[in-house]
């Protein structure tokens, strides 16, 4: 089976100097979900924008075969769905219905064809109640279901999440699960909340300083890199 | 907070709602000009005014008690003026200042309580107002409410920090400390600007924001412009001429 | 200070506004230029921190609170263009929805706080903003961006017959300078802090060839502000600033014509004159605006095909 994603050699330096990623190989399988653990500031967040072309260091990324390059960058943000740690920066738009339609409409569609999307993916994500609100009166959770109809509505093969648990209280966070586990693409999880990762992902990657330094389920990568909150009482 | 209130109301439905934001600016436009040249016999004018916009604000099913007293926002500006004006035995300019700041600002509000900001700046846009100029009012209009909360937040983390310094000293303390907070403030919020245009990046933004909801221009919209136009400039007129 | 509708006389707010209009579409097209709207966030953003920079008190004496205006501080971080076109955004914002300023004055806000306030701001530190007295510069640029504004904004206001005794005026020009001292030192106590956090929000001055223009525009816009003032509280306050600053014939020759049209008008209108002899003084400042941006788009270039060869 190809990789759906495939990353050879990536490195990416700041311009202050710091090498922000350095060497990392990384491949994801058609419909698996891995969960990238790692410190704050080892390069999980600088290495998915790299996957969207947001940034651009030397190495490989190869998406479904194609090469990522300045040619097919408008059809990778369409293959790789980026839904950032605060929806606040993706939800920008007057309303629920516009900001969701955004992505369609970039990609060419007519208004009614972008407009169809958009209620499809708000109601995927039990949220087409609030097509006609206005994004900041929202709570966090409903902002985060907005943020992810936002990118499904561009019906993308690969989904990619930044820190998806963080501002949402617990009942946010089991809905996002349970939404999550509903949809049938390949995910890439970057976060910090083991449980969370444990439940959705098939497979963990460590990072520290900017490489890969392990990888296995999570519970194994947890305990290899003593990646817990606190140890348990005996 | 203000803006949510008058966003409150202008997300409301009614006759005035429904129209296009052209036509309500232009009818505005008219009514400021009206308001803004008369001098003699103002009083008429003033007082028709009143009257047309209190029938407008009731039957848009706003709340007049608000509508009044959020106009009034101008008033401790006019009102130094008109005192000012006042003791300088001006009497007429006095009330002029008061009724004329007064009146445009319940004119500019009754719009607003209609329409909805980003209806309003499509409206300008088709008006050739720099789209430049309003995609940036309409980033400002939706980021204010984040980064003022933002800025709650750190007045209050600096008020619990408040030292026990006295004086000159806990003054410059505290000077030091506000610039902190602005910059602070103003580093995450160009992050913010960072990861805003990052996000709009990966859904494919290409320099224009398409609208979902183009403007539609109806018979009912331009009955109405003509006829707010024809009231105020008449009303106008005839106070004028006379 | 923000005029609302009804203080300034059709005639100031009239020809402010036909004023104000192609000045804020050019700066507009040279702040997209500059700024791609790639980068249209990064300004939105900026005005709302600018709006949200209020509600942080500085302490200045017993009880009383300052806070930052920003049109320096934005020419700082933006470039001029840029921070016109934040602050023409701020300005109008906070008409339609904060009923603060009115819509026909919107051309004159614009003009004194958008435009020459922005401008005049940016002006010290593009002179020394490289050399030893940055910091210096930094606060004179708060302090004149206030300055320039209030004092265009007063004007406009006696120009348009708003009579203010002596003493008021003397008072409120004390409140100007008081506040204008304050947004320097806001100013420059932000720059520094911003600096510590990452030195690059500030832009560094770019090199400018044509220093004189600089300093003679703002220079001119200064004095035509005080001037107008002057003219309008006083009726031969043109006149005696001239005779006092000693300023060059040719320049004299230049402000005659207004000055005998005010004479001629204000036989028998007085009103008109003066109102003829302020807006005449307020299109000398437009056009120094005018020419200001015009030379600095020009070094800019220059500057940018010389980075482009090199």
């Amino acid at each position: 089976m190809t990789p759906v994603i495939q990353v050879r050699g990536l490195t990416y330096t700041y311009d202050d100097g710091t090498k922000a990623l350095d060497g990392v190989d990384f491949d994801l399988m058609p419909g698996e979900t891995v969960a990238l653990l790692g410190a704050n500031g080892s390069g999980k967040t600088t290495f998915v924008l790299h996957l969207n072309g947001l940034l651009s260091g030397t190495g490989q990324i190869t998406i479904n075969g194609i090469p990522l390059s300045k040619e097919t960058l408008a059809k990778t943000r369409q293959r790789i769905g980026l839904v950032f740690q605060d929806s606040d920066n993706q939800l920008f738009l007057p309303t629920v219905e516009d900001d969701v339609a955004f992505g369609p409409m970039n990609m060419g569609l007519s208004i009614a064809e972008a407009k169809l999307r958009a209620q499809a993916a708000l109601h995927k994500v039990g949220m087409s109640w609030a097509a006609r609100k206005a994004p900041y009166h929202l709570s966090a959770g409903e902002k985060k279901r907005v943020a992810i109809a936002g990118i499904l509505a561009m019906q993308p093969e690969i989904l990619v999440l930044d820190e998806p648990t963080t501002f949402l209280d617990p009942p946010g966070q089991r809905a996002l699960i349970e939404l999550l586990g509903e949809l049938p693409q390949a995910k890439i999880l970057v976060t910090h909340d083991l449980a969370f990762a444990e439940t959705l992902a098939t497979r963990a990657v460590f990072f520290e300083k900017g490489r890969i330094a392990g990888e296995g389920t999570v519970p194994e990568v947890a305990e290899l890199f003593n990646w817990k909150t606190a140890n348990r009482k005996p | 907070m203000h803006h949510v209130r008058i966003e409150g109301w202008s997300a409301r439905q009614s006759f005035l709602h429904r129209r296009d934001p052209r036509a309500k600016s232009l009818v505005l436009l008219t009514f400021l000009i009206a308001i803004g040249t008369a001098d003699r016999r103002f009083a008429e004018i003033a007082a028709c005014s009143v009257g047309l916009f209190l029938f407008a604000v009731i039957t848009s099913r706003l709340p007049l008690g608000g509508i009044l007293a959020r106009s009034a926002l101008v008033l401790p500006f006019s009102l130094t003026f008109a005192l000012i004006s006042y003791i300088s035995g001006d009497a007429h300019r006095a009330w002029l200042l008061t009724g004329k700041s007064y009146l445009s600002a319940l004119g500019v509000l009754v719009l607003m309580a209609t329409t909805p900001l980003p209806q309003l700046l499509r409206g300008l846009e088709e008006m050739h107002v720099p789209r430049h100029l309003l995609m940036v009012m309409q980033f400002l209009y939706r980021y204010l409410f984040v980064i003022s909360e933002e800025a709650q937040h750190m007045r209050a983390a600096g008020a619990c920090r408040g030292g026990t310094l006295r004086g000159l000293q806990r003054r410059r303390a505290g000077f030091s400390a506000a610039a902190g907070i602005l910059g602070v403030l103003f580093a995450r919020s160009h992050a913010r600007a960072q990861g805003v245009h990052y996000a709009m990046l990966s859904r494919g933004f290409s320099g224009s924001i398409p609208a979902l909801d183009p403007l539609h221009f109806a018979t009912m919209d331009a009955i109405f412009l003509a006829a707010g136009v024809a009231l105020f400039s008449t009303l106008r007129l005839v106070a004028g001429a006379a | 200070m923000h005029i609302p509708d009804g203080f300034l006389s059709p005639g100031v707010w009239g020809t402010l506004d036909v004023i104000a209009i192609p000045a804020i579409g050019t700066l507009a097209r040279r702040a997209q230029r500059e700024f791609d709207e790639h980068k249209v966030p990064l300004l939105g953003v900026m005005g709302a921190f600018v709006f949200a920079a209020q509600m942080i008190n500085f302490p200045v004496g017993i009880g009383t609170t300052g806070h930052l205006v920003g049109g320096a501080l934005l020419a700082y971080a933006l470039g001029p263009a840029a921070a016109a076109i934040v602050m023409t955004a701020i300005l109008a914002t906070q008409a339609l929805i904060f009923q603060d300023g009115g819509i026909l004055a919107l051309g004159a806000n614009v003009l004194n706080m958008a435009i020459a306030g922005v401008l005049a701001g940016y002006l010290p530190f593009q002179v020394w903003g490289r050399g030893p007295h940055r910091k210096a510069a930094i606060f004179l640029g708060g302090f004149l961006s206030l300055m320039v504004s209030a004092v265009l904004a007063l004007s406009e206001l006696t120009v348009s017959g708003v009579r203010m005794p002596p003493a008021v005026l003397g008072v409120s020009l004390s409140l100007f300078v008081v506040s204008a001292v304050l947004e320097g030192a806001i100013t420059l106590a932000v720059v520094q802090a911003l600096e510590a956090i990452n030195p690059g929000f500030i832009r560094q001055p770019r090199a400018e060839r044509s220093l004189a223009i600089w300093v003679l525009a703002g220079v001119s816009i200064f004095l035509s502000a005080c001037g107008i003032a002057l003219a309008a509280s006083n009726p031969d306050g043109i006149e005696r600033l001239i005779e006092n600053a000693g300023i060059a014939s040719h320049t004299q020759k230049l402000m005659v014509t207004p000055l005998s049209n005010y004479k001629l008008a204000s036989a028998h209108y007085p009103w008109l004159g003066q109102a003829l002899a302020g807006l005449a003084g307020l299109l000398v400042v437009y056009a120094l605006c005018a020419f200001i941006g015009r030379a600095i788009r020009r070094s800019r270039r220059i500057a940018s095909v010389a980075e482009g060869s090199a």
